[in-house]
């Protein structure tokens, strides 16, 4: 990459597999499942994230020399309350129906794990520009997780993907409703979240040996 | 009898954990063991206890859509309401703070067991989220507020304290690799809470199917009524 040196680019890469927020570290996990039996909503709530975090990260990493360390969360938690303000701000002005749905959980990004997760280990020891990437890497794995569970939860729920019917039409019985299948509705239901992303963190340690836990 | 409802249904059917997956990280992060996830459970309840009656106040006279109405009528047509995120989470901060000194000053064995557990609390969704929807569920007095706070408080505590208790049996089953720890961990929280949601027909179930039958006896009533009327009319005319 001309661009990002390859430790740049391992801050953005990592996270995408084999350091992901979720599946590895277990942060931010709250909104991940409340909030993906529709892709759409998975996909706002992603770049929601996105922005909170490489703006938080860059925000937390300029002042960091200024902050008295025994107010940091404090003023972290100020500095992500406000961006989350605006996110919120900015859906209710342009996507009003979405933020009912989404509800009070775009305003526990602030409480996401990631974020301050990412602003105690990473922004507070680090430069302007490598936190960005730290914070936009760590996002996007975050986003990568949300994405496919709601992929799976959507397709296998409601036989449909951001709203448009994929497997046919459930009543008039076309497409692949024809030959008997029928929308697993428990999918749609807050524990099968769970046992997706239980599933997923199942292959990809299957995939990958090292990251197995002893317990 | 509101208050016996809410409880119940903030404990069981609206768990925190299994119904709106708040508060995940410390539930899956501190359940390794019974006695920390004791500790950690009870300092939730403590501070939900406190936080979500101190922000309804917050709500209802300072952030609602005229709420400001007791500062003199010219100040009727504000809406702070986009403020209170940030309102909030800094109420949960400073009282999480003060809470850990005055519990330090006159409890020093309670400092002991919840000391380690308050600075976590501050950034617990649980926390917030009690906040948040006490704000949306539009809870309607003071009473229901500490109500909802204490109850969702213990339905955190039941759930952290039954995986932590299957999570100290687990470690003698023999769960594959690749699922063991955190995998086998979310996977039994989702059967949990499959389990939790057997509660959802406990305060509704019943009552609803009643009023329906009652309603159409009602109208078949009227109906029957109504006919006998025409009738009687009919009758009338031919007689006349």
């Amino acid at each position: 990459m001309g661009l990002l040196s390859r430790k740049d680019s391992k801050l953005i890469l990592d996270p995408l597999a084999d350091d992901n927020p979720i599946t590895i570290q277990v942060l931010g996990i709250c909104s991940a499942l409340a909030i993906t039996a529709q892709l759409k909503a998975s996909v706002v709530m992603a770049i929601s994230v996105i922005f909170v975090m490489g703006v938080g990260n860059v925000v937390i990493s300029l002042i960091r020399n200024i902050i008295p360390s025994k107010i940091r969360i404090i003023v972290q938690l100020t500095v992500v309350a406000t961006l989350v303000i605006i996110v919120d701000q900015v859906l209710k002005a342009y996507s009003y129906q979405l933020s009912k749905e989404l509800g009070a959980f775009i305003g526990l990004i602030i409480t996401n794990c990631i974020i301050m997760g990412r602003f105690e280990a990473f922004a507070l020891g680090n430069g302007v520009w490598r936190s960005f990437l730290d914070g936009i890497g760590n996002a996007l794995g975050y986003g990568v997780i949300l994405i496919i569970v709601g992929f799976f939860r959507e397709l296998l729920g409601s036989g449909t993907l951001f709203g448009f019917p994929v497997l046919g039409d459930p009543i008039a019985k076309t497409g692949v409703y024809a030959i008997g299948y029928e929308n697993n509705g428990f999918m749609l239901l807050a524990p099968m979240a769970l046992i997706v992303v239980g599933i997923i963190i199942w292959v990809q340690r299957s995939r990958n040996t090292a990251l197995i836990e002893d317990h | 009898m509101e208050h016996v409802e809410l409880f119940f249904k903030s404990i069981f059917i609206d768990n925190m954990v299994f119904a709106t997956f708040l508060g995940m990280c410390s539930y899956l992060a501190v359940s390794k063991k019974v006695a920390t996830a004791v500790g950690l459970g009870a300092a939730v309840i403590f501070v939900l206890a406190i936080t979500v009656p101190l922000n309804w106040l917050l709500d209802q006279f300072i952030l609602q859509e005229g709420a400001l109405a007791w500062l003199g009528p010219e100040f009727a047509a504000y809406d702070l309401s986009f403020l209170s995120f940030i309102m909030f989470i800094a109420t949960i901060a400073t009282m999480v703070q003060l809470v850990e000194i005055v519990v330090e000053k006159f409890s020093p064995a309670l400092y002991n067991s919840l000391g380690i557990f308050l600075p976590l609390i501050a950034v617990n969704c649980a926390i917030l989220g009690g906040s948040l929807f006490m704000q949306s569920r539009e809870i309607a007095t003071f009473g229901l507020a500490l109500n909802y706070g204490v109850s969702s408080g213990i339905g955190w505590f039941l759930a952290i304290l039954s995986i932590a208790a299957i999570r100290e049996k687990i470690r003698y089953s023999n769960v594959p690799p690749p699922l063991r720890g955190l995998g086998i961990t979310f996977i039994i929280t989702g059967l949990m809470a499959i389990g939790f949601m057997s509660f959802g027909g406990m305060l509704t179930g019943g009552d609803e199917e009643v009023k329906t039958e009652q309603k159409t006896v009602e109208l078949e009533k009227q109906d029957d009524e109504e006919d006998t009327k025409k009738i009687a009319d009919n009758l009338s005319k031919i007689a006349d």
